[in-house]
């Protein structure tokens, strides 16, 4: 299939359509929505309705009563969740969250702003669980469920990255993810959902990650990198795995021992962790800080999450260190208590070389590596050479997750402005907590939802292409696994120019070893300037 | 379950083109796949490639990450490129009968 040209997919039109809402339902455009999950897949997880189909088929294979299925499911969620039927009531329509979507911003479909994707459940809700909606119908803003309706929230819901930039303009604080997380769960009731995600979820059940990776690969891809950091540095740092009595537990993306460049991001963990002498451990049972689950239901979420916790036990460790991931951490700070908590058998975190109390992370036992890292600097325990990195003029993209889901703001900056000479902000309006969204998140990474993601990070790559054009930046800086897999093709496919890495590469880069041999290279090994 | 057809031999695939059954896998299949991967002849350099990528997943039950097969086929991943347009972990463990990795990659 060709892909679109930008200067075609830049031709917006934001003037809403004719028709009256609702109008017609979804049109599954190649390009625009995913594969479906493929039967195996939910046949291992146990998953309901398992079957051969794709979004544009006119037969979606559902159950005979899927309808009494769904909608049953909504009034479990309902009693279940008062978050919930708040989201469904409390919503006056005033707009704020309307221009706020990055799909929105990239498609003008007024279904893709948050107020009108809600509105998708919210009609369906009124319609069988409020007084006004049961008798009054279409008139207080009701409709049936019918099957062109669920095949709207496939296509609507599916196209949700659940970033959550939208819940930062509401007034009333709605969190639009969760309307997200149920509308799939629902879905997900029927056999709806898309093969990006439930294929990671089936692996990670099965081998610990989303992909895939087994103990002996794992171990193998650990070796690896410590054999790349010797040949670079002329020190040998130990990865240990499964190794019981370490003070730390470590979880990572899995990513970060598969793509690239998250590898990279892998060497500087291992570089900066060796030399701050830390006692910790890798896991290949628990050998995923991902977490897809997320993407499905309340339910897989807390299956893949208690791995992290069942090891933890297991191996004896006081706390969890974790790794530059992005929804990882939505999970753990605020879903984790109630999923799998309180993990009365850890210790409130502390680091072992400061002594600093990360009170903060008291509630769930997990530390960010940012927040490790960037307390290590702050006392001054690593000796850093920026220079090292001068081949870089580097920006900061937030991931949404870190940034709306824990407040990790300032951590990453500090390492970056330790690590680096040239390091510029993207506007204000698109950093911190108002970070736009690489269009990509949630399990929509899919090659063949191409032109959904280019649209959906068009507006993160326009900030980006203004600090390029400004401040000659080349290098986006990142700490999320779903951003270095989606944002290298998005900035080459809007700016041009501008490479993708971790924080901890530049830090990898940056940090002088104790004993280390002069370096002929950076991790990339391409020549420092 | 799509199907892909090339010189009258027909394989189940996935959405993306990818072989169903990896087992099924040798040499011919490896060129017929090619052909669905611009990549017009399978030359002595495309071989290193998807060998080395067929002999470790069939120790480890996946590709490796991509930093390893630069390192151990002694190719650059521009080069890479050019042999598999697609890249390493699309296009060439397409041809190799490799699965498409899936998560944050």
């Amino acid at each position: 299939m060709a892909e679109p040209k930008p200067d075609e997919l830049v031709q917006i039109d934001y003037a809403p359509p004719h028709a009256p809402w609702p109008g017609p339902g979804a049109q599954f455009r190649k390009g625009t929505y995913s594969h479906a999950g493929a039967a195996k897949n939910l046949k291992y997880l146990g998953l309901p309705n398992p079957r051969d189909w794709q979004p544009p088929d006119a037969d979606w294979k559902l159950p005979e009563n899927w309808r009494e299925i769904v909608i049953q499911g909504m009034r479990e969620r309902l009693e279940k969740y008062r978050s919930f039927r708040l989201f469904m009531d409390i919503c006056v329509r005033c707009g704020a969250c309307a221009d706020k979507c990055h799909f929105y911003l990239g498609t003008g479909d007024p279904r893709n702003m948050p107020v009108l994707r809600a509105e998708l459940l919210r009609s369906v809700y009124r319609r069988y669980f409020t007084p006004a909606g049961r008798a009054l119908g279409r008139l207080a803003g009701a409709r049936d469920l019918t099957v062109d309706v669920l095949k709207e929230w496939f296509y609507y819901f599916y196209q949700c990255t659940e970033c959550r930039r939208c819940s930062v303009y509401c007034p009333f604080g709605i969190d639009t993810a969760e309307v997200t997380m149920v509308a799939r769960e629902l879905l997900n009731l029927v056999g709806c959902n898309i093969n990006w995600i439930v294929e990671p979820v089936a692996n990670c059940q099965r081998t610990g990650n989303h992909l895939g990776i087994q103990p002996h690969g794992f171990k193998d891809t650990l070796d690896f990198a410590v054999d790349e950091i010797a040949e670079l540095t002329g020190i040998r740092v130990e990865a240990s795995v499964n190794r019981k009595g370490a003070e730390i537990l470590f979880v990572a993306p899995s990513a970060d021992f598969y793509g690239t460049p998250h590898y990279y991001t892998l060497l500087g963990y291992l570089m900066v962790l060796h030399e701050a002498r830390v006692d910790y451990t890798f896991s290949a049972y628990a050998s995923e800080g991902g977490n897809f689950g997320m993407f499905v239901s309340h339910e897989l979420m807390q299956r893949l999450n208690a791995k992290i916790y069942a090891e933890a036990r297991r191996l004896g460790v006081k706390w969890v260190l974790g790794g530059e991931c992005g929804h990882m951490w939505r999970v753990l700070h605020q879903y984790m208590n109630t999923l799998n908590g309180p993990p009365d058998f850890l210790e409130p975190p502390v680091s072992p070389v400061t002594g600093t109390v990360f009170s903060n992370a008291r509630s769930a036992c997990a530390v960010h590596i940012c927040e490790f890292t960037a307390d290590l600097v702050a006392h001054g325990k690593l000796r850093l050479e920026p220079a090292r990195n001068d081949r870089f003029a580097v920006t900061f993209h937030d991931s949404c997750n870190t940034a709306r889901g824990m407040g990790l703001l300032e951590e990453p900056r500090l390492l970056l402005r330790a690590a680096c000479n040239r390091f510029f902000e993207m506007p204000e309006n698109t950093i911190r907590e108002r970070t736009l969204c690489c269009g990509s998140g949630a399990g929509l990474g899919g090659d063949e939802n191409f032109e959904t993601r280019m649209r959906g990070g068009l507006p993160r790559a326009a900030a980006v292409r203004q600090v390029k054009e400004a401040h000659g930046v080349n290098l986006l800086a990142c700490i999320c696994a779903i951003d270095k897999a989606s944002l290298p093709k998005l900035l080459d496919y809007w700016v041009g120019g501008v490479e993708v890495a971790g924080v901890h590469e530049l830090v990898g880069n940056a940090l002088v070893i104790e004993g280390e041999k002069p370096r002929a290279t950076d991790l990339r090994g391409e020549a420092y300037v | 379950m799509p199907k892909y057809e090339h010189d009258g031999r027909i394989y189940e695939v996935d959405e993306d083109g990818f072989l169903q059954e990896p087992d099924l896998w040798n040499e011919t299949v490896a060129r017929d796949f090619a052909a669905s991967e611009d990549v017009p002849e399978m030359t002595d350099a495309h071989w290193v490639v998807v060998n080395y990528l067929r002999n470790y997943y069939l120790q480890f039950g996946i590709a490796p990450m991509v930093r390893k097969v630069v390192k151990e086929t002694g190719f650059k991943l521009t080069q890479i490129y050019e042999l598999f347009p697609s890249g390493p972990a699309k296009g060439a463990c397409k041809v190799a009968g490799l699965p498409k990795p899936t998560g944050c990659v």
